[in-house]
């Protein structure tokens, strides 16, 4: 059962992205999701000892992770004046018309597409994973960080042109991994 | 750029044009010769069609990532605390 061993040195490297992603889409503030994430890997550091090894490391972190959003929502909705969250009403008449809140925002995204985002976003990083590591870290830093060319060359010390056969494999491996698990 | 401007250019070069466009970084020269090369080779055609699908895919996933610095930052810390765990 306990295939799974703890191999703290390489989480950052390995899981930082997906738990940013999956507290991005929950806080939506990046600084408070970078704290989040960093508490995460140091709560979990701390209680090394208590993984059993049945599920995957990421898997246990996420988990770790979940419990520290509950966490920052409770202490942010616990301080003073923002005990609840309040819509305002334009009028006094309409206060305490609850039908008013109960229509839909039609600004809102539908949970239909925000699910499928969700899964879109799970076989993205999963075909990340599965390119070789320096094309995968090209990848996310042209395509999903938008950084200049210039900047990654400089970064990494490769030519441009270099980079730009690196992103093209990386784009036919991700298309070709897409294909099978999405498209 | 060594070569002459050839109207026509090979697959290689065409993909290399498509890849660029998928982050708006191609001359309007260079996407005139892609569009030129779509029009005879097909799987040059294919090969566009996939990466613009990609690109969109991405763009609608709105995965978003730590940025480098960031992640360096967070790495600091953490060896720290991993240290002070293992003495």
């Amino acid at each position: 059962m306990s295939n799974h061993k703890i191999e703290p040195n390489q989480w950052i490297d390995l899981y930082s992205d997906y738990l940013f992603n999956y507290t991005i889409s929950r806080v939506s503030d990046r600084e408070k999701a970078q704290d989040l994430v960093q508490d995460t890997f140091l709560a979990g550091l701390k209680s090394m000892k208590n993984f059993k090894g049945e599920a995957s490391e990421r898997t246990w972190l996420i988990s770790i992770l979940k419990r520290k959003i509950i966490d920052h929502y409770r202490k942010s909705n616990s301080k003073k004046g923002k005990a609840e969250v309040r819509i305002n009403y334009n009028d006094s008449e309409s206060e305490g018309d609850w039908l008013e809140e109960r229509v839909a925002d039609p600004f809102d995204k539908t949970a239909q597409d925000s699910l499928e985002n969700n899964e879109l976003g799970d076989a993205i990083h999963k075909c990340l994973d599965k390119l070789p590591k320096k094309q995968a870290k090209v990848f996310k830093m042209k395509t999903i960080l938008e950084y200049e060319t210039e900047v990654i060359c400089n970064d990494l010390n490769i030519t441009a042109s270099n980079l730009w056969v690196i992103i093209h494999r990386a784009r036919t491996g991700m298309a070709d991994c897409l294909k099978e698990n999405w498209f | 750029m060594s070569k002459k401007n050839k109207i026509f250019i090979p697959c290689e070069e065409a993909n290399h044009v498509c890849d660029k466009n998928q982050y708006k970084e191609a001359s309007l020269l260079e996407m005139i010769k892609l569009n030129i090369h779509l029009i005879y080779c097909r799987v040059c055609r294919k090969y566009t069609a996939n990466n613009t699908k990609l690109t969109k895919a991405l763009k609608k996933s709105e995965v978003k990532h730590l940025d480098t610095s960031a992640k360096n930052n967070m790495k600091k810390d953490f060896d720290k605390a991993l240290k002070e765990l293992n003495n």
